[in-house]
């Protein structure tokens, strides 16, 4: 049986070459993500905000303007509609109540509820959530926090392990993935709650994991070819790992569209975020962590620090390298 | 590498043997599994079963205020009725403080004395007081709470606050509710399959803080609606009066309090039919009662529950068989709840629901099935791709993918964890990446052969510097798992749990197991070149 490769054997991309351009677009991009949710803003949920969440599902596909008329005339505020998961359903958001107590809210719910009951016999609520301005200031709070920390750690981490270069090339590129999610989040206008919270993290966590598969390789160049230009050692070990990288961005992106489009619409922005994290993780991990380290300066031998060889045994001379065919 | 002696492989069969069938209870119902000696569950999330989620927030102030409170008054008793009598006067509660002046600045050394006594020595273990007793001006006194022993009596009341919760959950007759404290003032609840939560809310919400004491007749009416009582009473409000204006004083000390009470429920009126509420007081209080009925009969009394006059009645002869009945134009339902209110205890401090949500049952069990659905197509689609890209190789990281996700619910079901919708996003995930490890392995295996190694040497090497990758690569993965379990809450949390456990088992099952299998395989075929 002839097996799949995605990548050739002996592909030999000079993406060095390649990153002024790489890093003008990613700056471009950049600056664009990040004016584009200045100006847009993002559409935060209510477990940011803070307010009141119902999602009512409806019998037949209601009349949009029919029901922001009847909860608008209720008093409680100005709501904004969306529809979710199909045309029957849709999200309600209502704004923090002011008297602030909780009988205020639950009152407001339970209003929504028979008004729109009444007016569309057989609507049901599929799930509500209130959230009070407190506890939305502190999630976004721990959010915030969790993803500094995280970014943080994993730099830390790097630096302990690799070389200061390394670390910093990660966060960087760490910072470009977020910049692009939350520009991504701002354009498309998916709500941005708690679960996005999550999905950020995760895409942390897997572009990191593809930036030390590579770093890692460059370490191992490194040591391998003592005498050998860095730029060559980085698009040697780029493209070494390219169909490692290539195959596992594959098959978690089958896992998420399948999630995408199966997982029910709860889910959707989560998995959406992702699904981009991951391709713009790829690209990052690729194009702008790697060639960064050029940038900063990294040596294939630290001065000072004699570093052993490993694999004794094996020397370079043994060694074939994919380039020279 | 390649040997793996025969201790290793049973102990490793065994192994994923155990924590896969720890996951079989999961996938029974649990009529089924309900008799079996050990059955661990994984437990759906309300997300996915349909339920209600409630934070419930202490306040805090109102604590600090009760205890203020409290200590006024026993220090005006104390004060009061030792020997030496000590005068004081122009006691007052302002600013979170109490101060007072001594009549006599003589006895300032024995009412510090006697204030030693009161606030006790230290606050819990820490040894640090509970209160700053400061003497100013040589005859006044002010106490001010300190913040150890704030801190302890937030803690003490919470943990009771929690009993009383749960008691009164129970009472609802809900099934497998979840009550935790979280943080310094807060209580989860979390209660699957309960669609309307008001009930819940109407419960949690009361204080239930019952007292009886006695009317003041003398007060003048027209006084009473602008809030002002003679000395020694108090204003409360009385939404029921049939008298009048919803307003009433009455004496300011307690006759008798709910903490006398052994037992409480919902009855009716024998004559008019209306719902009521009995109580039974234990021995203490029946005794207390029967007393004051007795020197006060023909007075009115008023029943007050947290601060609000339910009724006022006369008391028309003594009441000696420690049983009482408030009436007060109750529904069987808030005649019953508050009689769940009362027989499960005050709670020491008020709590305020700050975060609700709740999940319909449809859209819990639509979850269910989409997520079930992704995640088993997502499991064929990357099969497929593993065995179209490593052929046998592909085959063993794809029996290390299939174990894998049951090892993660067994292993989930052991630490009674729940799964949540982000739950099944981690699942995807972490299938995702274990699928990775695998990637590494044999990408590093394909390479090792171009560079024109020996099966046995590629695949040595292979496992050997992918390992370090792995390890590191993993490594990081778990850094932002753990953050995110420590600082998520609610979904996030039920995401990081799944994707630490994932972390684990998949470096175990992709890494050591499919090894084995490699290992095996070869020494059994020795083949002379991998299809890879």
């Amino acid at each position: 049986m002839r097996l799949l490769k995605i990548v050739p054997d002996h592909t030999n991309i000079d993406f060095v070459s390649l990153r002024s351009w790489a890093f003008g677009l990613t700056l471009l991009l950049s600056v664009l993500a990040v004016g584009l949710t200045a100006v847009k803003g993002l559409n935060f949920g209510v477990d940011f905000v803070g307010g009141l969440m119902i999602e009512e599902k409806f019998p037949t596909p209601p009349d949009q303007d029919k029901v922001r008329t009847i909860v608008d005339n209720l008093g409680v505020g100005q709501a904004s509609l969306q529809q979710q998961g199909g045309p029957q359903t849709l999200i309600i958001r209502l704004p923090v109540q002011s008297g602030a107590d909780e009988g205020a809210t639950n009152a407001v719910v339970k209003k929504v509820e028979a008004a729109l009951g009444q007016a569309f016999p057989g609507a049901t609520f599929s799930r509500y959530s209130t959230v009070s301005g407190k506890v939305s200031g502190e999630l976004i709070r721990h959010g915030v926090l969790a993803v500094v920390l995280a970014v943080l750690g994993i730099g830390l981490f790097a630096i302990v392990r690799f070389e200061w270069q390394f670390g910093v090339s990660t966060i960087v590129a760490i910072v470009h993935d977020l910049l692009m999610t939350i520009g991504f989040f701002a354009l498309s206008g998916f709500e941005f709650d708690l679960n996005i919270i999550a999905a950020v993290l995760t895409i942390i966590g897997y572009s990191i994991n593809d930036k030390i598969v590579i770093d890692d390789r460059i370490r191992e160049n490194m040591r391998r070819y003592r005498k050998m230009e860095m730029r060559e050692i980085i698009n040697l070990s780029v493209n070494e790992t390219l169909p490692r990288t290539v195959m596992t961005s594959v098959t978690i992106l089958l896992a998420l569209v399948a999630m995408l489009l199966l997982g029910g619409h709860v889910l959707r922005g989560f998995t959406a975020a992702m699904i981009l994290g991951i391709v713009v993780g790829t690209y990052s991990s690729i194009y702008v962590s790697s060639s960064l380290l050029i940038t900063l300066g990294l040596r294939a031998e630290p001065e000072g620090i004699d570093k052993p060889r490993r694999g004794g045994g094996m020397d370079n001379a043994e060694r074939v390298a994919p380039r020279e065919r | 590498m390649l040997d793996f002696p025969r201790w290793k492989v049973v102990s490793i069969w065994t192994l994923l043997a155990v924590l896969c069938a720890l996951a079989i209870p999961t996938f029974l119902p649990e009529s089924t599994t309900a008799n079996w000696p050990f059955h661990p569950r994984v437990n759906k999330g309300l997300d996915l079963a349909g339920g209600s989620y409630l934070m419930l927030e202490a306040d805090t102030q109102d604590l600090a205020n009760t205890r203020i409170e409290a200590l006024r008054e026993q220090i005006q008793g104390s004060m009061r009725n030792g020997t030496p009598r000590i005068l004081i006067g122009d006691i007052s509660t302002r600013n979170n403080q109490i101060s007072f002046m001594l009549r006599d600045p003589s006895q300032v050394d024995a009412a510090r004395e006697r204030l030693l006594g009161i606030t006790g020595g230290g606050a819990g273990m820490t040894g640090q007081r509970e209160w700053d007793i400061q003497v100013v001006d040589s005859s006044r006194f002010v106490l001010t709470p300190t913040q150890a022993g704030l801190t302890q009596a937030v803690k003490t009341a919470m943990e009771d606050a929690t009993d009383v919760v749960r008691r009164r959950i129970d009472e609802l007759g809900t099934r497998e509710p979840t009550i935790v404290r979280q943080g310094d003032n807060r209580i989860l609840v979390q209660v699957p399959g309960l669609q309307n939560p008001q009930a819940l809310k109407d419960l949690l919400g009361k204080t239930a803080r019952l007292e009886f004491k006695l009317v003041d007749t003398t007060a003048n009416p027209a006084d009473v609606v602008k809030g002002i009582a003679p000395i020694g009473s108090q204003v409360l409000p009385y939404p029921g009066n049939p008298a009048g204006p919803p307003f009433i004083a009455v004496k300011r000390s307690v006759i008798i309090s709910g903490d006398q009470l052994a037992d409480s429920r919902q009855a009716f009126d024998q004559q008019t039919n209306q719902p009521n509420v009995q109580i039974t007081f234990n021995a203490i209080g029946g005794n207390r009662f029967a007393r004051v009925t007795q020197q006060n009969t023909g007075k009115p009394f008023a029943m007050i529950v947290d601060n609000k006059v339910i009724s006022a009645p006369n008391i028309n002869e003594p009441i000696l068989g420690g049983n009482a009945v408030i009436n007060g134009g109750f529904t069987v339902e808030s005649a019953n709840q508050l009689a769940i209110a009362l027989r499960s205890g005050k709670l020491p401090v008020a709590l305020k629901v700050i975060e609700e949500s709740t999940v319909g049952p449809d859209l819990g069990a639509d979850s269910i099935r989409a997520g079930i659905l992704a995640s088993a197509v997502a499991v064929a689609l990357v099969v497929a791709f593993m065995f179209v890209t490593y052929g046998r190789f592909g085959l063993y990281a794809n029996l290390a993918v299939v174990i894998n996700v049951f090892v993660i619910l067994g292993v989930l079901a052991l630490l009674k964890g729940t799964l949540t919708l982000p739950g099944i996003a981690g699942f995807v995930l972490t299938i995702g990446t274990a699928v990775d490890a695998n990637v590494l392995i044999n990408e590093r295996i394909r390479e090792e052969r171009r560079r024109g190694r020996s099966v046995v040497q590629a695949v040595e090497l292979g496992y050997k510097e992918a390992s370090r990758t792995i390890f590191e690569a993993n490594m990081t993965h778990a850094i932002s798992g753990v953050i995110m379990f420590i600082l998520g809450s609610g979904p996030v949390k039920g995401f990081a749990v799944v994707l630490l456990i994932g972390i684990v088992t998949s470096v175990f099952t992709a890494v050591t197991f499919t090894r084995m299998l490699v290992a095996q395989w070869i020494r059994r075929e020795k083949p002379k070149t991998i299809n890879i």
